[in-house]
Formats: structure tokens, sequence, C-alpha cells
């Protein structure tokens, strides 16, 4: 009896030891990639003498966990990671305003943060793409494609793969971006013929791409910075800024709402918008276009100039009315 | 009794004042709160209820003075025990009441009736005070109740129960109530039943399309791969045990080293290899395209993609619960039969197949709840199909949040659980099983009769060579520059994650090393306790009778049968507040391994501990043993391979699980599987393998060190196999 308590009381006892936040210390969530992530962290501890203490979330987990948390959060800043589940937090006031000045950016991160009311703002966009497995698509004798209507062309059947809009963002971006470009019945109808060509909507943005430069499939959709990445590690990989235009994403930094360390989180967020910074992402392979005007951009990122940009309407399809109505639409007349 | 009532109030007493009542900023070992005693935080019960006018302290010190008065005053043992047992509860249950409602800004519920300004200025999360208090006066009520005649009388019997109950309630009902209560959400914030059962039971997750050419609703789906699984990794893992312990095969050291790799390989490589190999590109369908000009093509991506990937994940569990269980069988009961003469084969049917009954159901019901619970290998080889496990992440962090959903997709996992939980415990029933007992027998096992040897060898030896090409290729493809398309040498991906400088006393330079060493502390802590709270909680469930014993059973099987997504959201969502603060440390994490890996421990132990026969106990109770010391001196020493294979598991989960630990993993505290699945989702195959590899072997060399340490269990028997003549 004794010794069986004293077992229990061992094992609560452990559970005294916990620790706090001290002075002097960040707590950051980054939903970029795991490299970029190191690089922002460590430069920040050598610029400002402040401990960040940093994990890598994606940016669904990142927006359950700060749901959850709500009211008494234990992260105080999130950064990295496409706009949406910014914008999701911002209109759900999970997050606050970070007073950034917002004079070096480019328009699309100002837009950002005027239409969260200043709670988060724009640090890099990648635009959508299309890419292609050079040797898959030699070896079946097609043509690469050069436009999204391209896509329905029964010489790719089998070889298309992008990831559902319900469980990704980047699929959802690919969503919208049809429905700005060709209107929604025209877009609807568009998706449904490419359903045709489509093996399998993955759960994972990121995956189609991976599968492509593999070989898995010839063709995929994805975030053309994720392209480069792959096609730079030696994938054969060709990518390609569809005709017709397309839409992006833009990667945003917020500040928690009832984050225990403010100063310390507006810091971050205004080294993430600096110049010199957000030059410094290239040497590690991310690719993205960075916010500050200022800024040195990577000659492998893809040029946002040289490519068909729509003027994609984040506040109307961020919203989580349209958003609903454009999945259960989806489910109805494209999902297999 | 009087005794055991006395020192658990005195520890209680003390508890509550003189140890800091609340959690200290710089943790209890800092002892910063003997210095700091004029602060509220560093504050006991006694002082925050005496000086600062916290008058919910109250009710609990009232229960103090009740037991001491009925310790002090009443001589009829019964009553005592009665009025004990009442008064403990009173304290315990005012306390947690208190605790629940006053959180940090006040009270939660019944703000307007307990507007008052000490309720108002808040608390913060229970601390050491709170928590030695609390147990304290667990165990006086368990000992009242002792006391009063339950349960036999047996103090150590009841105060187990009801350590168990409170742990499972706290840690598994408590957090998973959080979330499951969103089910009968309705959209617009308001509860209700009428919409929750349509809900559960419509099409969208019970569809049956797939049988008439469409496609099914993901619990159909789940429903058809779990016993798929369940039944095959069973057979599978029989086989094996079969080949251990009935023949003489030449290479078992190896055979038992592959059995054990897939569950120490952590999550995404399985699925990951089995891509590279047969996968459109893969290798050995390249080979079979160039050899036999079969066409290329995706079969891996679907059913029988996750299909294999969980055949090779969970096959091992089903043979760690069997090996223990074939075992045991009694050689005695082996010989009776063929001395009754029964050739080998009637022997296996009808003697030792049936004696192996709870082995074998127990082994299914695990590989059925892996299956449902499984998250990775659906995630990455599931294509178009759903399964309820990925579809319930997606409902938590997809693009559409909608915990609704997620809740209800999990009760309906729940039901499956329940279900298969039903059915094994029928075709168990209620036959001894009992193999091991005090009587020496000769400890020759029956030889297996050469079909079944011939049977055995065929399915377990190709399974062997499988397995062991897929752990190749995974250490191959760590040190290739990029595997599939560069395949040039490289130590680059190992130097990345784990170099070492040495240039200037020993710095861990590589990525890797802060999360390798978190994940070993971790699953290090977490083992041994799982064990012991797995192991405690089958001897209760097999050796104790008591009331509600089936849902006491049910309910500690019910963290395992929840997806780790679920799991890990609930924790967030219920530890991240008062009274029970733990969000953003260490201990959540073993809390949540304990929890989550424990009932592999208890259908371990309920396997092998209802082999052992029970005048084993009664002979060890006979001669003055009391049931702690017969549970230690006798028991736990025939539990060995229940021992190891507990222990072993729980540190391998520890080590590999993803989805629960997804949300609890914060910066000070990393896992190795959130950093390998971080550089999986970025296409960074390599570090990812290569860390894969180093974690196969660190877990593969403490668990042989393990088996070292734990020993064989002594049986009284040459385990020695019947010469085939």
């Amino acid at each position: 009896m004794k010794k069986s308590a004293t077992i229990g009381i061992l094992s609560l006892a452990a559970a005294f030891a916990s620790s706090h936040a001290s002075a002097d210390e960040l707590s950051l969530v980054c939903s970029a990639e795991q490299s970029w992530c190191d690089l922002m962290a460590s430069g920040f501890e050598a610029k400002t003498g402040i401990d960040v203490a940093m994990v890598r979330k994606s940016t669904g987990e990142t927006l359950a966990q700060v749901r959850a948390e709500a009211g008494n959060p234990k992260i105080d800043v999130w950064w990295g990671g496409t706009g949406d589940p910014h914008l999701v937090a911002a209109e759900e006031g999970l997050t606050q305003a970070s007073g950034a000045d917002t004079a070096q950016l480019l328009d699309w991160a100002v837009n950002m943060h005027t239409i969260s009311g200043g709670k988060t703002v724009g640090i890099y966009a990648g635009a959508l793409g299309i890419a292609y497995n050079s040797e898959i698509l030699a070896e079946k004798g097609a043509q690469p494609p050069a436009c999204w209507k391209d896509l329905m062309n029964p010489a790719y059947a089998g070889e298309i793969q992008v990831a559902n809009p319900n469980s990704s963002g980047t699929a959802y971006t690919e969503l919208a971006t049809f429905v700005q470009l060709f209107g929604e019945d025209e877009a609807f109808r568009l998706l449904k013929e490419i359903g045709k060509n489509v093996n399998s909507y993955t759960k994972s943005g990121s995956a189609p791409s991976k599968a492509a430069a593999r070989g898995e499939t010839g063709i995929s959709i994805g975030f053309m910075h994720d392209m480069v990445k792959l096609a730079s590690k030696g994938f054969p990989l060709k990518i390609v800024a569809p005709c017709e235009g397309t839409g992006y994403e833009v990667g945003a930094v917020s500040i928690i709402e009832g984050a225990k360390n403010l100063d310390a989180a507006k810091q971050w967020v205004e080294y993430a918008l600096d110049a010199d910074v957000q030059s410094l992402a290239q040497t590690v392979k991310s690719f993205q276009v960075p916010s500050n005007s200022n800024a040195k951009v990577a000659p492998e990122s893809p040029d946002l100039n040289s490519i068909k940009l729509i003027d994609y309407d984040f506040a109307t399809y961020g919203s989580s009315e349209t958003r609903g109505r454009l999945l259960s639409r989806w489910d109805a007349e494209v999902k297999p | 009794m009087k005794r055991t009532a006395n020192l658990w109030l005195i520890i209680a007493i003390i508890g509550f004042c003189l140890l800091p009542w609340h959690v200290v900023e710089d943790g209890f070992w800092s002892f910063s709160w003997v210095t700091n005693i004029g602060y509220v935080e560093s504050s006991s019960a006694l002082i925050l209820m005496l000086v600062y006018g916290k008058f919910w302290f109250w009710p609990t010190a009232l229960a103090f003075a009740f037991v001491a008065t009925c310790l002090a005053t009443v001589s009829n043992p019964v009553t005592r025990a009665k009025m004990i047992a009442s008064s403990a509860l009173f304290g315990l249950v005012c306390t947690a009441f208190q605790g629940l409602v006053i959180v940090r800004d006040g009270p939660r519920f019944f703000t307007d009736i307990l507007n008052f300004t000490s309720i108002n200025e808040g608390q913060i999360g229970f601390g050491a005070g709170a928590m030695v208090t609390l147990v304290a006066l667990l165990f006086i009520l368990t000992t009242g109740v002792s006391a009063m005649g339950k349960g036999r009388g047996d103090a150590f019997v009841i105060g187990l129960i009801g350590l168990i109950i409170a742990l499972v309630g706290v840690f598994v009902f408590f957090p998973v109530a959080h979330i499951l209560i969103r089910a009968f959400e309705n959209k617009d914030g308001t509860y209700s039943l009428i919409h929750f059962i349509p809900r559960l039971f419509s099409s969208d997750i019970w569809g049956l399309g797939c049988f008439a050419g469409g496609t099914c609703g993901p619990a159909i789906n789940s429903v058809i791969l779990a016993t798929m699984t369940g039944a095959g990794t069973t057979t599978l893992g029989l086989a094996f045990a079969l080949i251990f312990t009935r023949t003489q095969f030449f290479a078992k050291p190896l055979l038992r080293v592959l059995t054990v790799i897939p569950i120490i390989t952590p999550p995404f490589v399985i699925g990951l290899a089995l891509i590279l190999l047969f996968g459109r590109t893969g290798a050995v369908t390249q080979l079979f395209a160039d050899m036999f000009g079969i066409e290329k093509s995706r079969w891996i991506y679907g059913f029988s993609g996750v299909y294999l990937a969980q055949m090779l994940s969970f096959t091992p569990i089903a043979f760690l619960v069997l090996i223990g269980v074939v075992e045991g069988v009694s050689p005695s009961m082996e010989e009776a039969s063929q001395t009754l003469d029964a050739d080998r084969w009637q022997t296996f049917r009808y003697v030792s197949l049936p004696l192996m009954r709870p082995g074998l159901a127990n082994a299914f019901l695990l590989g059925f709840i892996e299956s449902l619970a499984d998250f990775g290998n659906p995630l990455i080889l599931g294509g178009n199909t759903n399964y309820l496990s990925t579809d319930i992440f997606f409902a938590i962090v997809g693009s559409v949040a909608d915990p609704a959903k997620a809740a209800i997709l999990a009760i309906s996992l729940l039901m499956l659980t329940l279900g298969a939980f039903l059915v094994q415990r029928r075709w168990v029933g209620t036959k001894s099983y009992a193999t091991v007992t005090g009587k020496a027998d000769s400890g020759q096992h029956a030889a297996l009769s050469p079909a079944v040897k011939a049977a055995c060898y065929a399915t377990a030896l190709p399974w062997a060579i499988f397995t062991a090409i897929v752990y190749i290729m995974i250490f191959y493809g760590s040190l290739v520059k990029l595997w599939g398309y560069d395949n040039s040498f490289t130590f680059d991906h190992y130097l990345q994650a784990f170099s070492i400088d040495f240039s200037n006393g020993i710095r861990w330079t590589g990525s890797a090393w802060d999360s390798y060493f978190t994940t070993l502390t971790i699953a290090t802590i977490s083992a041994p306790l799982t064990a012991i709270v797995g192991l405690s909680t089958a001897y209760l469930l097999i050796r104790q009778n008591f009331a509600g014993k089936s849902a006491f059973e049910f309910s500690t099987m019910l963290s395992f049968a929840i997806p780790g997504t679920v799991i890990g959201v609930s924790y967030v969502m219920a530890f991240n507040f008062p009274p029970i603060e733990l969000t953003g440390t260490s201990i959540i994490l073993i809390i949540v391994f304990v929890f989550r890996n424990m009932p592999v421990g208890v259908r371990g132990g309920i396997a092998a501990m209802s082999q052992l026969d029970k005048s084993l106990d009664e002979a060890s109770i006979t001669c003055g043993a009391n049931s702690f010391t017969t549970l230690r001196r006798v028991i736990a020493p025939l539990l060995g391979p229940a021992m190891i294979a507990a222990l072993t598991y729980s540190f391998v989960r520890a080590v590999t699980s993803v989805s629960a630990v997804i949300f609890l993993v914060s910066a000070r505290h990393n896992m190795a599987t959130s950093f390998i699945v971080g550089r999986v989702e970025h296409g960074e195959f390599g570090i990812a393998i290569a860390y894969s590899a180093v974690l196969i072997l660190t877990m593969l060399t403490i668990i042989i060190l393990l088996q070292l340490a734990v020993g064989k269990r002594q049986l009284r028997r040459t385990d020695r196999v019947e010469q085939s003549a």
C-alpha cells in the first residue's frame, strides 16, 4: 500500500518541476521550412540578445493550438506559413495588432495588414503554378502544359496530382484562383474536367509536387517556390506559370493575443520585416518573394513581375462563409 | 487500518499546511518557495486560508478535522470506516470543485453568485501542496472503504483501484470530455441531442457505397482495414511466436530483431520506404517492369498500400503479446494430450491453440485498435480512400476547422473500438486458461506437426525477408545524396543532424541533438511508469473482483482507441488552465505517453496473467504474505515477458508517436518525430531517414539491454522443444 502510494506520489511529484517563461525570452511558432526557421531564430538572438524558444508546426496545427490555448497562450508570435489561417486567427480575435511599420512593404503585404486591422502582416509571397516531371512526360510522349486549361488534355489521364482543398490551404488557394479567373460556374466545370485526369487528391498541399519530383505522378499543382526547391535538389521537375494568370499566397507574421512577452514579439515582427533579414532567406534555399521592397530576390525565385498575377481577393475568399460554400460545392461536383 | 489512515492524514496535513499549494514559477525543486515565504504564489493552503482570506480552503480543512475526530473518538470499526471514507470524499470533492471553478481570472461558472473580491482575484494551477493533499485524501478514502469490508478488506487492492480510477479519470476522461462534448454542439454554439444522432449515423460516415461500386464512408473503410490488419498481424505474430518457441530454427536472434524493428521505426518511414520500393518509379516496380514487362502502376496508393504498411508496422505488437503466451502454455497439458494418443496436430489444434485464446484475442484487439487509430500510413499511402483517423485530423487542422465533426468521427471510432472489445470478451469467455502452476512439469514443449511448421515457415519467413529488404533500403537511403535520383554515397545527412564539435570541449552542433536528447529522456521516464500502471491494472482485472469491473476495463482502453490528434487537442484544452496547468512542460508529454500506452501493458499483462494459476497467489497468501508482497514476489517475476513487452512498447511509442505530440511539443521540449515530420513535409528525406536510422539503432540497443536487465523468467522448465523424430 505504502509503496504503491510512493510511486503515485513520485510520479505526481514530477509535476511540480514545471518551469515558466522568464524575462527576455520569446516563444515562437514557425510555420516555414525548418532551416529558414533556424536561421531566423539564431539571427534574432544574435541581434537582440533575446532568447528564442522556437518550435516548427504547420499552419493548421498552429491555428488549432492557438484556438485551444486562447485566454492563456503559451505562444508569443507566429511567424510564416500561408496567410489564410493568420487571417482566420485575426478574425477570431486570437491575434493582436503589432503596430508594425509597413512603409517599405509591397502592396500585397500591406493589404494583409489592412484587411486584418493590423493584426497580421505579409512577409513573403509565393505564386501558384504547375510542375511536371520532364522524364515522365517524355516517356509518355505528352507535350508539357502551359495553361490551366491544358490540364484537361486527355493525354494527361491519371498523371495529375493535386491536394484536396478540404484539408489543404494550397488546394483551397487553387480553387479560389480558378473561381476568380474563370467565374464560379466555369471554374467548377474546368475543375471537374481536370478531375478526370487526377489520380489522387492528396491530404497535404506539398505532397503532389514531391510526388511529381520522384515521378510518382507526371504533373502537380502547388506553390512554385516549393517546386523550385525540389528542382534545385536535382529532381527533373520543370515549373510552369500558367498563361491565364495565377493566384498566390502571402506568408504572414502575427502576435498572439495575450502574449506574455509582448515587447519581444513586437521586436520580432520588426525584425521579420527588415530588408536585410528577408534577403537571407535564399541562403537556406527558401525561394519565396520577400515582402520588403528593398530586400534582395533570389535569382531562382519565380519572378512575380513576369507572372500574370491575378488581383487575389483575400478578404472575400478568406472569409469562412465563401470558404464553406466553395468547399461544399467542390465536394458535390468535383470530389471523386 | 487506523495506523494507515493516521499516516495519510499526517501527509495530507503536511501538504495542506507546509507545501506551496499552487504551481511555483521556478519549479518545486528550486525550493524558491522556502525563501519567498511571504508571497501568495509560494504560500501553503493554510496561509492562503488564514492570511489571504481564501475561504474556499475551509471545507478541505474541515475534512481533516472530521477524519481526525473519527479516528480519535469512534470505536465501532465499521461506523468509523464509513465516517472516515465520507469525510475524505467530502474533502476531495470540495478541493477539486474549487480548483475547477476558480481559475486564473476568477470564477469560471456561477459568476453572479461567486462575486467576492478574493474569488475574482483568481488563482493559478495546483502545485505540490494540492497534489500531496489530494493523493493523501484519496488514500484515506480507499483505506476507509477497505475497512468497510469491500474488496475482502484488502487495503492495498482498494488503494490501487482508487489510484488507477483517479488517474484515468483525471488524465483520460477529463481531457477527452472537453472535445467529445463538442459533438453535441450546434452551429450556433448551443448544445442538443436531437441533431447529434442523425449526424452520428449519417451516410457520410457509414456509407456502404463501395460494395456497389462507389465509395464507402470512412468508418466502413476503417473497419474493413482494421479487421484485416488485426487478423493478419495476429496470424503472422502467431507464426513467429511458434517458430521461436516450438522449432529449432537456426536464425532465431536475427528473426527476433526483424520482428522488433518495425515498431521502433518512426512514422512515415515505412510509408516512404514502400513508395520508394513499390511506387510507380520504385526500385521493385522498375525491376519487374524491366524483367517481366509488368506495367508500372500506382497500386500502392490506396487500400492495399495502407494495409501492407500496417501489417509491417503492427505485426511486432501481436508477436510481443503472443510470445509470452505461447511460451507459457504448459507442456504438461500437451504431454497429457499426447499420452492420450493424440498426434501433434491434434494436440496443437485441441490443446495448445485453445489455451492461447486470451493471447490471440488480445493481439487481435491491439492490432484492430492500432489500425483504427493509425494516422501516418493512411496519410501517406491513402490515396483517395478516406479513413476515420485522417478525417479526424483534418477536421481539426484542415482548411475548415470543424471540431464538432472531429468529435462525431471520434465517437464513431470509439463505438467501433467498444464493439471489438465486446466481441473479444465474448470470444475469450470465462474459461480458465491457467497453465503456469506451482506444479513441476518436464518442460518439453510439444513439437509442431509438420504441416503447422511448414505453414509457419511459409508465412513468417517471406515476411521476415520482406521486412529485412525494407530496412536495408532505409539504411541505404540515408547514405545516398538523393534517394532514387542521385545515388552517390554521402555522410552529409548524418553530419547535418548529428555532428559534434570537439575543438572546444564537446559541443553538440548537429541540428537533431536537442530533440534527440529530449525524446530519450521523456521516453525513459515514461516507460517504467507506463509498465507499472499497465501491469497493476491488469493485476486488478484478472485477480480481483469488484463492482463495475468491465466498465473499468474498457475505460483503461479508451485513451488508446482515441486518435492521437483528439488526445493532443483535448490535452491542450484541459491542461492549459488551472487547476492543472501543464502545457509547455515536459510533464504533459510524459503523462500523455503513460496514459496512451498504458493499454498495451494492460492487454499484455492480462494475456500473461490469465495463464498464472491462482493457486500460486493463494499459496503465497496462506504463507502469510499480503497481496502487495504476493504481487511483488510471486506474480511480477512470472511476468517477465509481459514486462518486457510493456516497457519496450511504451518506450518505443514515446519515441515514435506523432499525432498526439504535435500539439504538445513546445519550443523547450521538442520531440524527434515532430522534427522528422517537419523535414519530410519539406521534402528533406535524406536527413529524415538518417535521423530515423539513428533512432532505430538507439532503440534496438536499449531493447536488447532491457531484455538483459529484466532477464528471462524461470518457469522451472528447461525450455526445450521435443526433438522431431
